[in-house]
């Protein structure tokens, strides 16, 4: 399984309608990015297009890549090679700060949250608000409580209450507040909902719809196909490393999308949606 | 999300029986204090549940061992006896808070109770006739060596990765041979003499009683002071507030307080001279208290340390700094023994080459007797006061009553089960913190 040795930058800005928008009217864009840990190959000469203000969904088979790609693009890992282009510019993510900075949120599966600090505090972890040089715990709290009110988020009782005593929704709509809080133009998910029953699952997914809303771009990694094809406007599968497919939700079917997860390829998808280099 | 799975079926059930309880965003505009005292109870009980035991219960654990020790031998609640009890205190409290800044971190400093003797010793000696250093070189000095330990390690712990437990445990033994080395070097005979007034007043001395008055006035003014704006702060942007009786209560007591330390520190407390005033001891605890508190509570650096102590992986990518934070704390932590280690001289008049090796394990029993997790995220610098008032407590009522060593031991070992025990199933109840 040999990858292509070619930069497929110029043929993806190329590519046709089918491959999404190009580099200049995304939010965010990779090309050609690889990712390796020793013999594993994660990810290999992935392009993606995230547009600005909607939801992509990253789909794909366990292990193929997904958290990995989110991760090189929040700048957990080392940078690794290929270019991240956000807003049109070529920009260099070497640590969290940086992809914060841009204006990257991250929501991992394991939400990141302290359980034995309260709503507030972790809203405001790492960027408390302060006073005469002391904490503003009263601007911070009504900040979170405008933020949550405004988000829907109305099941949790008090914004003091810890972390740790919150439903597994309750902590991932706590996790989405947080991003939105930072200003932030793309919120990433992983896995939002693989944790969670019906109804949590369905306030997960009406707060991913909020922020659309509300102009934020999300990039959701999701296993489960009714989530996606609920929320999503674009999809972007990916199988064994490579990002086989991606385009308009309305290019796709639960078919041909369990098809390109399990197997790559999809005889149903226009072939211009799928990408050279793949010989799975 | 293994780590949330207790809590979070127990919640599950609640939301769906009642979507939605009180809307987050439609309470602003009304002011709403949690009413009535079944209310408060109801919130302390979940608290309790929840693993925030609050300081009520070993409260009322220290009024029931004082109130043991009065009906046993009433000499306990005597204002000498007293005055001592604050004092031999003091050392447990200062190395408890020691203690405190790295518990909340998950980590641990076993050899906290001999970096703060080997303080003791420097600052000792080098304010001795044989070397005459001036107490404001000496004493800073000593303070500094126990802060740089500290650093030491903090490096040890953060740039090589080792296990805060065994780094302490080889600085138990070092600084255990070093204290031992330094005072047997004296040719003073096994131990090394206070010989400076400004040491031996540390604990020796005490405020006049006016200033006593005027230091305790000052305290309790002051915490009301900041007790009240606190909550008109929060009712003038309307945000709940604890109701108004339960502040008023806490100020009463306070009030109490006061009035009780002026009571037994101005009364005399010596047949054959006048020895009135609450000893430097107390003021010295209280601004460590005050300082700590205000650290912890008000400041980032606080928040992070008890972030880290709950999920350092979140504070990291929160993008915050985590090896600063613990390097501040493994400094806290050193600098706070340093002061013990002074006092602790000062209030044996010296520091003998025989130190009572128990006395890390008293700091830590302090700090988790007044409710500090083991396992990081949870405390505050008050249990360490809390903590140690009962470690001294037990000793000073024990040894009243004429009770031998090893009772000692066995009961100060029992209550430190009995709080370890109250921690864990509190934990158990509420959330999981790691
Ligand atoms: N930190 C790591 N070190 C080594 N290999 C890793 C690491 N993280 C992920 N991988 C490997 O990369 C591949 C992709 O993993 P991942 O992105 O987690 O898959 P998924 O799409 O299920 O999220 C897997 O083969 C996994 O074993
Ligand atoms: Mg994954």
């Amino acid at each position: 399984m040999e990858p292509t040795p070619e930069p497929p930058v110029a043929s993806s800005e190329t590519g046709g309608s089918g491959v999404g928008s190009s580099i200049a009217n995304s939010l965010l864009s990779l090309r050609n990015v690889t990712k390796s840990f020793g013999a594993v190959q994660a990810l290999r000469h992935v392009d993606l297009d995230v547009p600005p203000g909607k939801v992509t969904a990253l789909i794909g088979d366990n292990g193929a890549g997904k958290s990995v790609l989110i991760q090189t693009i929040a700048g957990i890992f080392p940078p690794s090679t290929g270019e991240m282009y956000w807003r049109g510019e070529r920009v260099h993510v070497h640590n969290p700060r940086n992809a914060a900075d841009l204006g990257i949120a991250t929501v991992y599966q394991d939400l990141a949250l302290c359980n034995n600090l309260d709503i507030v505090q972790n809203m405001y972890l790492g960027r408390e608000e302060k006073r005469h040089g002391v904490l503003d715990e009263i601007k911070m709290e009504l900040e979170t409580k405008r933020l949550l009110a405004d988000l829907s988020v109305t099941t949790v009782q008090s914004v003091r209450q810890l972390v740790g005593s919150l439903s597994g929704g309750q902590r991932q709509s706590i996790a989405v507040a947080r991003a939105v809080m930072r200003e932030s133009q793309l919120v990433i998910m992983d896995e939002p909902t693989a944790a969670l029953g019906v109804s949590q699952t369905a306030q997960v997914l009406a707060l991913v719809r909020k922020l659309s809303e509300r102009g934020i771009a999300v990039l959701l990694i999701s296993h489960n196909l009714n989530d996606v094809f609920s929320v999503a406007d674009y999809i972007a599968v990916m199988h064994l490393g490579v990002l086989v497919s991606s385009g308009p939700i309305a290019n796709y079917d639960t078919t041909s999308a369990v098809e390109l997860i399990t197997t790559g390829a999809s005889a149903k998808v226009p072939s211009s949606l799928v990408r050279a280099g793949h010989e799975g | 999300m293994p780590d949330t799975k207790g809590s979070a079926s127990v919640t599950d059930v609640n939301e769906q029986l009642e979507p939605v309880t009180a809307p987050i965003g439609g309470s602003t505009s009304t002011p709403k204090a949690t009413a009535g005292v079944a209310g408060q109870i109801r919130t302390q009980f979940k608290r309790l549940r929840s693993g925030d035991t609050g300081l009520v219960p070993i409260t009322v654990g220290l009024l029931v061992l004082i109130v043991y020790f009065q009906v046993r031998n009433s000499v306990f609640l005597s204002a000498s006896n007293l005055t001592n009890l604050s004092i031999q205190a003091t050392i447990y409290i200062l190395l408890g808070m020691a203690e405190i800044w790295l518990l909340l971190l998950g980590e641990i400093d076993l050899s906290v109770g001999y970096v703060a003797a080997l303080g003791g010793v420097v600052g000792t000696i080098l304010t001795d006739y044989q070397f005459h250093w001036a107490w404001y070189l000496a004493l800073p000095l000593a303070v500094l060596l126990t802060t740089l330990i500290g650093v030491l390690n903090a490096v040890l712990v953060i740039r090589l990765r080792l296990p805060s437990f065994i780094v302490t445990l080889a600085g138990f033994l070092i600084w255990q041979g070093a204290v031992i080395y330094l005072v047997d070097h004296q040719g003073t005979g096994g131990a090394v003499p206070v010989q400076e007034k400004v040491l031996y007043d540390l604990v020796g001395g005490n405020l006049t009683p006016v200033a006593t008055w005027l230091f305790v006035l000052l305290c309790v003014a002051g915490v009301a002071y900041l007790m009240i704006r606190g909550t008109q702060r929060r009712r003038a942007n309307g945000l709940d507030t604890v109701p108004f009786f339960l502040t008023l209560t806490k100020i009463v007591l306070l009030v109490a307080v006061g009035i009780l330390l002026i009571v037994v520190f101005n009364a005399n407390r010596s047949t054959f001279v006048v020895l009135r005033g609450m000893p430097f001891a107390v003021p010295i605890d209280l601004a460590l208290l005050a300082a700590g508190t205000f650290v912890l509570a008000k400041t980032r650096t606080g928040r992070y340390i008890y972030a880290i102590g709950g999920n350092s992986e979140a504070v990291r990518r929160a993008g915050v700094s985590v090896n600063r934070y613990r390097f501040i704390a493994f400094v806290a932590t050193g600098f706070t023994a340093g002061i013990a280690g002074l006092l602790y001289s000062s209030r044996l008049g010296g520091i003998s080459d025989s130190i009572d090796p128990t006395l890390t394990l008293y700091s830590i029993a302090a700090a988790v007797i007044g409710g500090t997790s083991l396992f990081g995220g949870r405390g505050k610098m008050v249990h360490a006061v809390i903590g140690g008032l009962i470690i001294a407590v037990i000793y000073n009522g024990m040894a009243l009553l004429s009770m031998s060593p090893p009772t000692v031991y066995i009961v100060t070992g029992i209550v430190l089960l009995a709080a370890v025990t109250i921690d864990s199933v509190a934990r158990r109840g509420g959330p999981q913190l790691r």
